[in-house]
């Protein structure tokens, strides 16, 4: 089963570094690792797709724990919560397979934001599934390039992960 | 306001540690601290010939006084070559502080003479590590890399500092608090687990504690004896435990593992609930983990939450602080006796004997050696042993009677340990006996390490156990690999005219009749003495598990091995 994790990270040098080097030497199975800025300055999130019937998540999220600019690390599988990959495609795209292409980007909300004559690039947010269906959906037509972010969580409901963390020290930063 | 040089604020930040000693090897890109050096008379610098035997010398003198130690070392090379110390530190959780100079900042990154990437290098194998480039961070980062090696799961620290950063000068001003939101080890163990692990224990017909090197590096032994006492249950400590408990205890039972006592692998076998505190479950200990005590509920408790349920099922995990969870555990636990228990367990021993029989060469064994030890030296001692065959022996044949006597490369098992270790252990116990344990192989590793020896006047006892052979090395090819010799014969120097180059008096024992004069002749020397006991060569450490066979399945004998036991080597 796969599971989704949430990790708060301080902004210190090597970080990231530590974290992925903690992967490998311990040979966990990361299916997808993204980083980005978060609310509070000098905070960073990252949140890590594993797959855990071949990685322990109690010892991934022990062993994140120990790294010291690690502030939190949470499971967010089993929470109500959002959760977007984002997709962008350039697929062969002939004026006479255009506008059937356009029709497929519509029913999942997909936003053409490149065209050019034989090609078109779309743009789709959306939990990875999803992602997973429109793109087999679009194989047909001849995918030049593809690439995804990975994922990020949000659990829904008012409370938050990086509550403790959102002090004013880390605003000043 | 005054300011200092960073070099300066280095030193004054040691001072304000409490360290009063380090090891190191000067070079290019620290050389701004060994110019300030000098202005602080009250920080002794043991200059080493290796930057390995600095790093192994913090250990060795981290590992006896409880307190941070600290090696010293330049860029590059002078810095790759700690790492081999830092790694072993880390795998025995040994708390270390590593300092190295880093080339200049603009030559960061431009492969610039001497440099190495060395908080990369080190990455896996520090528990935190700092690259120093801006005067301004050097307090707060002495500050926290201390706090972070000594506390929690001790673990060496490294910080590298740029030579510029040593040679900027800014105001000094201490923190006196640390800000690590994200670093909070937990000290006191759980209430309600704690109650868990004590109803589990007044209930258990046969109780075992496996006490490791936890307790050592918690300070809990007397903890663990009020314990032990309390509860009648009798306690066997790992190669790391060792010294934990005094060996004469009526309830201390030995070593378990590969090569641990039949009696105490057989009490893991047996046992209805294993409390282990301090201690890790490697692979050494449990052998094949699906037969692994089997009939035992497990109670874990260790500092480090990572560690717990790593690789057992525990029925009862703690996470906290030795010294604090026994002191909790024992106010609550039923007194209770277990003599029955433990005099089964003994029946087992007693028809086990720990001598080995003479060799029909003449030649006498290691065994005999270290019986010798135990007899003379009554206690009164530490020993720092290598890794290999002599390694074992010296766990399992010398009695350790006082905390911290018994040092070694654990988890790591780092050739060449023993020596530099020896002279860590002597700096911080200067007026006790400590000897230095090595193979032929391993005392080869590190020897370079006489001149700082004699240099620094440390009157070091040190014994060579040589039997021509990498010998567990040999042991293995001999059980496991059709006695195929593959690279393990060996040559060596003269060691007594080798030791007398550098002005350390020695003997060579070849016959049985002198083991215990050379001993006493070493205890009598002022200063070094190096003694050679060339052994019988072909001496095999028993009672043995096979790589990745049960704990059960233990062998005494070559003729008992069976291949299928090895399957599976590790």
């Amino acid at each position: 089963m796969k599971h989704t994790l949430v990790a708060l990270l301080r902004d210190q040098p090597g970080v990231l570094n530590r974290s992925v080097s903690l992967f490998r030497r311990r040979g966990f199975n990361i299916e997808s690792l993204t980083v980005g800025h978060t609310e509070t300055a000098g905070i960073s999130r990252m949140t890590l797709v594993i797959d855990g019937d071949t990685t322990s998540v109690e010892q991934v999220i022990k062993q994140l724990y120990k790294l010291i600019d690690v502030l939190k690390v949470s499971d967010v599988t089993q929470d109500p919560n959002v959760t977007r990959d984002l997709l962008l495609v350039k697929v062969y795209a002939p004026p006479a397979k255009r506008s059937e292409l356009m029709q497929l980007a519509d029913i999942f909300g997909a936003k053409i934001v490149d065209v050019v004559p034989d090609a078109m690039m779309i743009e789709l947010s959306g939990s990875p599934e999803q992602l997973d269906r429109f793109v087999d959906l679009i194989r047909p037509f001849g995918i030049r390039e593809m690439v995804r972010t990975g994922c990020v969580a949000m659990t829904r409901g008012a409370s938050t992960i990086s509550g403790p963390y959102q002090s004013q020290e880390f605003r000043a930063a | 306001m005054k300011t200092l040089t960073g070099a300066q604020m280095m030193c004054e930040a040691l001072i304000a540690e409490g360290v009063d000693v380090m090891f190191g090897y000067p070079g290019g890109a620290i050389m701004p601290f060994y110019h300030a050096l000098p202005e602080y008379p009250q920080l002794r610098h043991i200059l080493v010939r290796h930057e390995q035997a600095a790093g192994h010398a913090a250990e060795g003198y981290a590992r006896t006084s409880g307190k941070v130690g600290v090696c010293v070392a330049t860029s590059g090379p002078g810095a790759t070559n700690l790492v081999t110390a830092i790694a072993d530190a880390m795998m025995d959780s040994i708390p270390i502080v590593a300092i190295t100079g880093q080339v200049v900042t603009s030559l960061i990154g431009k492969d610039g003479f001497q440099e190495t990437d060395v908080t990369g290098i080190t990455q896996p194998i520090t528990k935190h590590n700092y690259l120093v480039t801006d005067v301004r961070d050097l307090p707060r980062v002495f500050k926290e890399a201390f706090h972070i090696a000594r506390t929690g799961r001790p673990g060496p620290v490294l910080i590298d500092i740029a030579k510029d950063t040593q040679n900027a000068r800014g105001v000094f001003e201490y923190p006196e608090t640390i800000d690590l939101p994200g670093y909070k080890p937990n000290y006191d163990g759980n209430r309600r687990q704690i109650k868990e692990a004590a109803s589990l224990l007044n209930q258990a017909k046969k109780p075992l504690i496996m006490a490791g090197h936890g307790i050592l590096l918690g300070h809990a032994s007397v903890e663990l004896r009020e314990f032990a006492e309390k509860t009648g249950i009798p306690v066997i400590t790992t190669l790391l435990g060792i010294s934990c408990i005094p060996e004469d205890h009526p309830l201390s039972l030995g070593m378990p593992g590969m090569h641990g006592w039949v009696h105490v692998n057989r009490a893991i076998q047996e046992c209805d609930v294993l409390f282990t505190i301090g201690a890790r479950f490697d692979d050494r200990v449990t052998g094949k983990l699906d037969s692994f005590a089997r009939n035992a509920k497990i109670i874990h408790v260790d500092i480090d939450p990572a560690e717990v349920g790593k690789n057992v099922v525990t029925a009862v995990p703690i996470v906290g602080d030795a010294k604090r969870v026994l002191e909790n555990l024992t106010e609550i636990v039923n007194p209770n006796d277990h003599s029955e228990w433990v005099n089964h367990i003994r029946e087992v021993q007693a028809t086990r004997s720990k001598r080995q029989r003479d060799p029909e060469s003449g030649m006498f064994t290691p065994h005999h050696v270290y019986a010798e030890f135990t007899r003379i030296l009554q206690g009164e001692f530490r020993v720092c042993t290598d890794v290999g065959q002599h390694q074992m022996w010296a766990a399992q044949l010398i009695e350790y009677m006082k905390p911290h006597t018994h040092i070694t490369s654990g988890g790591l098992g780092t050739m060449g340990f023993a020596l530099p270790a020896a002279m860590g252990v002597q700096v911080a116990c200067p007026n006790e006996e400590v000897w230095a344990i090595a193979g032929d192989g391993g005392f080869q590793m590190n020897l370079q390490e006489l001149a700082t020896v004699v240099q620094e006047s440390l009157p070091l006892k040190i014994c060579i156990i040589n039997n021509g052979y990498l010998g567990m090395v040999r042991q293995w090819q001999e059980l496991f690999h059709e006695r195929r010799y593959s690279a393990t014969p060996m040559w060596s120097p003269d060691f007594i005219k080798l030791a007398d180059a550098y002005g350390i008096p020695g003997v060579r024992v070849e016959r049985a009749e002198d083991v215990a004069e050379a001993i006493h002749q070493a205890r009598a020397t002022n200063g070094p003495f190096l003694i050679e006991f060339v052994v019988e060569r072909e001496v095999n450490v028993y009672p043995m598990v096979a790589p990745g066979a049960s704990i059960s399945d233990m062998f005494e004998d070559p003729s008992e091995v069976e291949i299928e036991d090895v399957v599976a080597v590790k």
